[in-house]
């Protein structure tokens, strides 16, 4: 059974309903960002200026989508590893972003500080580009045109389908998951 | 002495790099279609699905299959009477790669400088490693290589005494760690033997071998064998959320070694196992 919800998170109540391995199907907006755009967004912060989007209630999915074809709206964009981006991910907690999608296990730091600012991790299908592309429907970029693939771009997305990796409670798929199966 | 212009490898290397980024294997999409009859996780089996779909949306709407289309890798049997004409077999191969990355729409993941981290907007330099053979023919095997599955990747120089135990501890050891992160069901590609990195060398070449088939060395196979039944116990199932599909195939090479040496090479692949060969 899939839920389907609504982004950005504004709406505390959402969040508090969603459990790990819960399966959802998002539809709303998400925010591209990886590895260089990270790296820029906060070094450009701690030098005084502002953060390219307003990252309160928003969601980031880790991505570098591959070029589009020529009638496409987005190339193939499925998620990204996420722990490359566990350094910089409790400061944009503690700035209001509210959800994360991507793949693979996040550090304990990261983990705590998806409890204490009441956020969510999500993961989606690795590999999965194709697919998950089709639930794209528009791309506008927002900043930093010079990282290419890397650049932070605002989705429209409908659809979505992603599962509950971290909730809010401290619950951890990744080890729920293995744990249930392990025969070893 | 036998001629293969320039030319013809360029136009070669740029079909492979679309293909096999547009077309999944007949081999992996068999091997999905076995683990989904025996996943346990219905999760998993969801995910096995989602996989099948979505090879078939790339293949049939001509995009890419994941969106890290890799670093291309390729290992070329040379016939030693063969010539290549018309410039350096090198040159051909990235040029080939250049022009496939970028007809295809296929995204471009090297940077010139690991720690400048500019990229070269080409996806070249490729890798490339020539083997000398007999004969006058040019075979060339390519891969798509993901960056996520080989960052999880690993190499250990073991002691002698540490022997075939050691051996299957460490590499259930590296799969545990990497978990969700090298985009399972994985293929697990493994050297054992040669020297430091000769044996990183022989765990990428097992990956070039089609899934479902074993090793010829009948004690290999076997070893083969034990460690995919081992591995699917560990229970990260497909994308690290439960299962029992971890691994759609394990695959070993192995060459001799020093008496003092016992080195393991672990090369992990996510299930975008991507592989093509050609012959001119």
């Amino acid at each position: 059974m899939q839920k389907r919800i609504k982004t950005p998170f504004y709406d505390d109540d959402i969040l508090s309903s969603l459990r790990v391995g819960d399966r959802l199907l998002l539809s709303g907006v998400v925010y591209t960002a990886r590895d260089a755009a990270h790296k820029r967004m906060i070094e450009e912060f701690k030098e005084g200026k502002s953060l390219p989007f307003d990252v309160e209630g928003q969601v980031i999915y880790y991505v570098g989508p591959t070029p589009a074809k020529p009638g496409q709206v987005i190339g193939s964009a499925g998620p990204t590893t996420s722990s490359r981006m566990d350094k910089y991910t409790p400061f944009l907690l503690e700035k209001g972003l509210k959800g994360m999608i991507g793949k693979g296990y996040r550090s304990e730091k990261v983990k705590k500080s998806i409890v204490d600012n009441k956020a969510v991790y999500l993961g989606a299908v690795g590999g999965s580009a194709a697919l998950i592309s089709r639930s794209i429907k528009s791309v506008e970029l927002i900043a930093y045109e010079d990282l290419g693939t890397e650049a932070i771009r605002k989705l429209t997305i409908e659809d979505f389908p992603v599962i509950v990796i971290n909730d809010m409670y401290g619950g951890d798929l990744y080890q729920a998951g293995v744990e249930k199966y392990r025969e070893r | 002495m036998r001629e293969i212009h320039y030319d013809d490898i360029v136009k070669n290397v740029s079909t492979m790099c679309i293909e096999a980024n547009y077309h999944l294997g007949e081999d992996v999409m068999a091997a999905f279609k076995k683990a989904i009859k025996e996943e346990k996780s219905e999760t998993g089996k969801d995910i096995l699905n989602q996989l099948i779909e979505n090879a078939t949306i790339a293949s049939t709407d001509l995009v890419p299959m994941c969106q890290d289309t890799g670093t291309a890798v390729f290992i070329v049997e040379l016939g030693q009477d063969c010539h290549i004409k018309g410039g350096s077999l090198y040159d051909a191969i990235n040029e080939g790669v250049r022009k496939g990355y970028g007809e295809g729409y296929l995204r471009n993941s090297i940077v010139r400088d690991p720690l400048q981290r500019k990229n070269t907007e080409d996806n070249t330099p490729s890798i490339v490693h020539i083997e000398l053979v007999q004969g006058d023919r040019l075979t060339i095997h390519m891969t798509a290589k993901g960056g996520g599955a080989e960052n999880m990747s690993d190499l250990k120089m073991l002691k002698p005494s540490d022997g075939l135990q050691g051996v299957k501890e460490y590499i259930l050891d590296i799969v545990s760690v990497a978990g969700p992160n090298a985009c399972p069901p994985l293929v697990v590609g493994v050297g054992i033997g040669g020297n430091f990195e000769r044996c990183a060398y022989l765990a990428k070449k097992s990956l070039f071998r089609p899934l479902g088939e074993r090793h010829p060395d009948q004690t290999i196979a076997s070893l083969e064998e034990e460690l995919m039944t081992e591995i699917n116990r560990l229970g990260i199932g497909p994308q690290g959320m439960g299962g029992s599909t971890t691994a759609l195939d394990v695959k070993i090479e192995v060459e001799a070694c020093h008496i003092a040496a016992l080195p393991v090479a672990v090369n992990l692949n996510c299930h975008a196992s991507r592989h093509k060969q050609t012959t001119l």
